[in-house]
């Protein structure tokens, strides 16, 4: 089983499609919803987890970008500026999926973006801004 | 010092480190050394021990001079980069704070505040070498009649620029917990409700103080590593508290002893000041110091030898107690355990986080070594001893 964290664009025109529940049905993927701002008159937006054997996630991800849905990893989407962290820390207390974490014993801070989830909880947490998460409207 | 079976001067110290025949280790080295070898062994094979610690320390700043203009100014208000400085002084002498916010920043009216610029990035800026507006007013005078200026001044440009910390380096601090129903910002970080996480601010067995529980070495004029450069201890700092309850290894269990720093500013980096946003609280700086330990004796051998396991502090509770005054705590921690990522408070498993950089900690007890390895760093007896009760 394979698992990663997506942030989906839905073009207008999708809007009224069971887009998610397809994917679901068709490839056997398992999804897990951390975000979601689907509005009729705009793109909608959607950060999710898939899960499934990696065959099945590929096909479905092209099922996805068929259908005109943006498809990006939420890792490609999220960075840390090396020069400004001071490895503090403070960032370890507040990360949900232990994305940054700290190594023990030398207690460096570590960020692993494929276990983030975009959350960006850590952005104003972080004493030095040194997180950037870009998953709004805007970015995409 | 004549009952100590091993009795060295720091002249003497100085002339191995000249010689380039001084042991020098970290404080963290240190640790297994005496545990291994016992003090009497540590102190025969070891000259210095490098402490280290970096991270949040709101009680600094700079004193700037910035030259005279023509026609000359008495400026009576002054702003860096439109961050207030105080201009309380003579005609071009200022002190700009870590912790004093830009102008326009909105504070906590939208709150949580996120204090994105203040003194402390004001400083990081000029060490930075980046060019900071300079703006001033004054009422005018027959010697000083020019009354407004602005412009654009780097480092290099001021005749003279100090950092001044009046309280660094807190012997030991205490570990933060909230346990209100909502989450709360503080100057230790975001704490959320019930005591879900708690935040601690040292590097432990790394930091100077603890080292040196009773200032038998570190004193004033001591010579340190102060944010990347040469810098001194110039007194004890504001809040400086000796009497603080203490374990038996002399080492206190609550915050204790403090101290005032000074450098040039002009030879610091912005590695090791920085400027730092704590939401909700304020806007401060990280700076970076490091302090060299004589090892002279058995004694000094056994303070240095000190680990995480044996250093303790409380647990505060931020939202209610710490905000009025109450000395109460929910028990004692240590920092191998603070340093393990989660803590037992009433019962309840709480996950920790630092806000003190260890691996920078350890970079600066490493720089010093280096330093004093290279003999470019000798060691200063201290003109006067700390308070020490």
């Amino acid at each position: 089983m394979d698992s990663r964290m997506y942030v989906l664009k839905f073009p207008k025109a999708t809007i009224d499609q069971p887009i998610i529940c397809n994917l679901m049905k068709l490839y056997g993927v398992e999804f897990n919803i951390l975000k979601a701002d689907i509005n009729r008159q705009q793109e909608g937006l959607m950060v999710l987890e898939l899960l499934g054997h990696k065959a099945k996630l590929k096909e479905g991800i092209r099922y996805l970008k068929e259908l005109g849905v943006g498809v990006e990893r939420v890792a490609s989407r999220i960075g840390r500026n090396d020069d400004k962290c001071f490895q503090c820390g403070a960032c370890t207390g507040i990360c949900p999926t232990g994305a940054l974490a700290l190594e023990r014993p030398t207690m460096a801070v570590l960020f692993d973006r494929e276990k983030c989830s975009g959350c960006g909880l850590c952005v104003a947490v972080c004493p030095v801004r040194a997180m950037t998460v870009t998953l709004d409207h805007s970015a995409l | 010092m004549s009952h100590m079976k091993i009795n060295k001067t720091i002249a003497e110290i100085n002339e191995k480190i000249k010689t380039g025949q001084a042991v020098v280790v970290t404080a963290e080295e240190m640790v297994p050394i005496v545990k291994e070898h016992g003090p009497e062994e540590a102190a025969r094979r070891i000259d210095v021990v490098t402490t280290g610690t970096f991270s949040p320390m709101c009680s600094s700043g700079a004193f700037i001079n910035f030259g005279h203009t023509r026609p000359t100014t008495k400026a009576s208000q002054v702003w860096l980069n439109e961050v207030p400085a105080y201009a309380g002084l003579a005609a071009v002498d200022i002190y700009i704070g870590a912790t004093e916010a830009s102008t326009d920043d909105p504070l906590n009216k939208v709150f949580p505040g996120e204090f994105r610029y203040g003194g402390g990035h004001v400083i990081e800026d000029l060490v930075a070498g980046r060019e900071i507006l300079l703006r001033a007013v004054g009422y005018g005078t027959d010697c000083y009649p020019n009354q407004k200026m602005e412009k654009k001044v780097t480092l290099a440009d001021l005749p003279y620029a100090l950092l001044c910390n009046p309280r660094n380096c807190y012997q030991n601090y205490n570990c933060a917990i909230n346990l209100s129903d909502k989450t709360i910002y503080t100057y230790m970080g975001t704490l959320m409700p019930n005591g879900r996480n708690a935040t601690y601010c040292s590097a432990g067995e790394l930091s100077p103080l603890m080292n040196d529980p009773f200032y038998r070495t570190i004193g004033l004029g001591t010579r340190i590593f102060l944010g990347g450069g040469i810098g001194y201890i110039t007194w004890h700092g504001t809040q400086h508290n000796p009497g603080a309850l203490r374990g038996e290894n002399g080492v206190p269990k609550r915050p204790a002893g403090t101290l005032m720093l000074q450098g040039d500013l002009k030879q610091m980096s912005p590695r090791w000041l920085k400027g730092i946003s704590m939401q909700g609280y304020g806007s401060t700086m990280a700076v970076g110091v490091g302090i060299p330990i004589p090892v002279l004796n058995e004694e000094i051998a056994a303070s240095t030898g000190v680990g995480d396991e044996d250093i303790f502090t409380q647990v505060v509770d931020y939202s209610h107690d710490y905000s009025h005054g109450i000395a109460r705590n929910y028990g004692e921690v240590n920092y191998a355990q603070l340093k393990s990522g989660c803590i037992e408070v009433n019962g309840k498993k709480v996950l920790t986080a630092p806000l003190s950089s260890v691996t920078r900690a350890r970079e600066i007890a490493e720089t010093l070594k280096n330093w004093i390895v290279k003999k470019e760093f000798t060691l200063t007896a201290p003109v006067q001893p700390m308070p020490s009760e």
